[in-house]
């Protein structure tokens, strides 16, 4: 443990160095790269970093499971819709504005829900999640079930076309995603939930003040989630409550950290990454269908087989490799 | 808008249809309340045994017959459900939370995505002899015979449920399980084995549960996310593992249903099971009926 502590320092640098490459590689991609797919296909990737990231600071790394992700991601997008039309609010502003708003919601789910066992915080955010979309379905200023059509405002100075500007947003948005989901990780904020994790009573009668840590996780969760639901209604030019309240956005942000690794914000990534690209590449080669169902069975596989992860396979696969080697030291 | 004869109608159709959401959620009520299983699949079983119903009714079958014919078929699933549950998190313990809420989520999702693969997303729906008649009292209130017929057999089951529970042995075993899992062991019973016959009857009476749903109006594979609702909503309303307040929470979201539903429209009817559900559990989480 001492040894990673004294290696921190290094480890922030190849974290930030790593998220500089990540701002280039966009830009590149950006001026390099035409096909409106490539295009479409890493934004949809890159806003499932954000969700899976958000998703694993609550359940992850404290075990209280969202099933609900959908209602903060429509949520933001509709708070988006209600500054554009009320103000006609820039994207900055309607972004902040989208992350507040899940955030309050969160604190709203986790004051009601989080003092209970796990099970019932994870069936309130399905009631949200269905309360919020019954409430927008019969609201006409947002639409209704017809979904509204906007129209996007000019792009901002260095960008030529909205997409990229959106585009940029949201590579800053996922980098922030998982450079705040790393800060929780290994600050006392993190080692509290998992305290939480292993063992809740054991972890209140020591003084970890768990429903104060779970609400923190709970709105800062929330409020990523809001932030990445806020860009949807520039990017589809529409919004509507069937596709917003998509019941994928809450099954993949929950298979992403368990596929990817719940323990460490390098697993969501890892989740996001692969199973976001696998998702682009069956619904556009095969079917839509076919790509939910795998979801769901690589969910089951890897919570049966491997809980711990892609993560946690390589970790044992290394253990195994250096007992290996030890071994063979050991005879020669 | 406002009328007597309304409200009258909304009350007489909420306690038949209030039973019905009892029949349903009785099997949830066993696996959750009792046995401490999140069994988020629930209600996707209760799906998948509507669509087994249809099957079966493709060949002229009664739906009742039908879901009395599945019943055993289900409780060896459940039996099986509950092996790989107890293999897989139960027996480890600690962190059966995640995983578990996580394994059953996957598996409902698995189930909706395989009857849309199977049936596609089209409505379906049974013929019998008492779909599409119906008894009528007054002009306003006519009583569709498939929610009677619906609502008899819920009784019956609900009914001779909670006898099961209370006057038979295995029954006693289970809610023994529920109370003292170690002091059962201590006595010489198995705890698993009673858990798993008790995870069988629960599927079992959710296979005849799924023939009533397709019986009150048709079905279509994304049925299970509102039941998922009603389902847990009866459940904590009752307290958990309350047999007798299954029936009562039943009854009372059916009315809150059709109430909400004759006075303010059929488009806000998904929110009531759900916003109540929230409200007890900010308000009252130990259910109307709690230990």
């Amino acid at each position: 443990m001492s040894g990673k502590m004294s290696s921190m320092g290094g480890n922030n640098r190849i974290f930030v160095g790593g998220c500089i490459a990540v701002v280039l590689a966009a830009i590149a991609l950006m001026t390099g790269v035409r096909t409106d797919y490539v295009f479409n296909a890493s934004y949809v990737v890159l806003q499932f970093i954000v969700l899976a990231s958000a998703w694993n600071i609550l359940g992850g790394y404290a075990g209280y499971v969202n099933f609900g992700t959908s209602a903060f991601f429509a949520m933001g997008g509709y708070t988006a819709l209600f500054m554009i039309k009320m103000f006609n609010a820039p994207l900055l502003v309607q972004i902040i504005a989208a992350a507040c708003c899940t955030g309050v919601l969160g604190l709203g789910i986790g004051l009601i829900s989080l003092r209970l066992r796990g099970i019932f915080f994870s069936i309130a955010t399905v009631a949200v999640a269905i309360v919020l979309e019954t409430v927008i379905l019969n609201t006409d200023y947002f639409g209704g079930a017809k979904g509204l059509q906007m129209m996007r405002p000019e792009p901002i100075a260095p960008f030529t076309s909205y997409d990229t500007m959106l585009f940029f947003v949201m590579v800053l948005m996922a980098i922030s995603a998982v450079a705040i989901s790393r800060y929780i990780e290994q600050s006392w904020i993190g080692r509290g939930l998992r305290a939480i994790k292993d063992n809740e009573e054991a972890a209140e009668c020591v003084g970890v003040p768990t429903l104060k840590l779970k609400l923190i996780a709970t709105v800062v969760s929330g409020a990523l989630m809001g932030a990445a639901g806020a860009p949807l209604v520039m990017y589809m030019r529409f919004i509507e409550p069937v596709s917003a309240f998509s019941l994928n956005y809450s099954v993949s942000a929950l298979a992403m950290p368990i596929i990817g690794g719940t323990s460490s914000w390098i697993g969501p990534v890892i989740g996001a990454l692969l199973l976001g690209s696998v998702q682009q590449i069956v619904t556009v080669t095969i079917s839509s269908e076919l790509n939910v169902l795998i979801v769901g069975v690589l969910l089951v596989f890897f919570v049966v087989v491997a809980p711990d992860g892609i993560l946690g396979l390589v970790r044992k696969l290394r253990t195994k490799n250096s007992a290996k080697g030890d071994a063979k030291g050991g005879a020669q | 808008m406002f009328s007597w004869d309304l409200l009258i109608g909304a009350l007489v159709f909420g306690l038949l249809l209030g039973c019905f959401y009892a029949a349903v959620s009785i099997g949830l009520s066993l696996s959750f309340g009792l046995l401490d299983v999140p069994h988020i699949a629930h209600p996707s079983f209760l799906v998948a045994g509507a669509y087994a119903t249809w099957w079966l009714a493709g060949f002229g079958w009664d739906p009742i017959l039908a879901g009395l014919f599945l019943a055993p078929v289900f409780f060896v699933l459940g039996v099986v459900m509950y092996r790989l549950y107890y293999a897989m998190f139960e027996k480890h313990g600690s962190d059966a939370g995640l995983r578990g809420l996580a394994f059953f989520f996957g598996v409902a999702f698995i189930i909706e995505v395989c009857l849309i693969l199977v049936f596609g997303v089209d409505q379906r729906l049974v013929e019998a002899v008492y779909i599409g008649k119906s008894i009528d009292f007054t002009d306003d209130l006519r009583i569709p015979m498939r929610l009677l017929v619906a609502f008899a057999a819920a009784l019956l089951l609900t009914i001779g449920l909670t006898l099961y529970l209370g006057k038979t042995y295995m029954g006693r075993a289970i809610k023994a399980v529920a109370q003292d899992q170690i002091a059962l062991s201590l006595m010489g019973a198995d705890p698993v084995k009673v858990k798993q016959w008790a995870f069988g009857i629960a599927t079992a009476v959710t296979a005849i549960a799924g023939a009533l749903l397709i019986i009150i109006g048709p079905v279509d594979p994304q049925l299970g996310r509102i039941y998922i609702g009603r389902t847990f909503c009866v459940v904590v309303l009752a307290g958990l593992g309350s047999m007798s307040g299954t029936l009562v929470a039943g009854l009372i979201l059916g009315v809150a249903e059709t109430i909400v539903l004759t006075f303010f429209g059929a488009s806000w009817a998904p929110a009531v099971a759900f916003g109540l559900l929230l409200v007890m559990l900010g308000v009252r989480p130990q259910g109307l009926f709690g230990r």
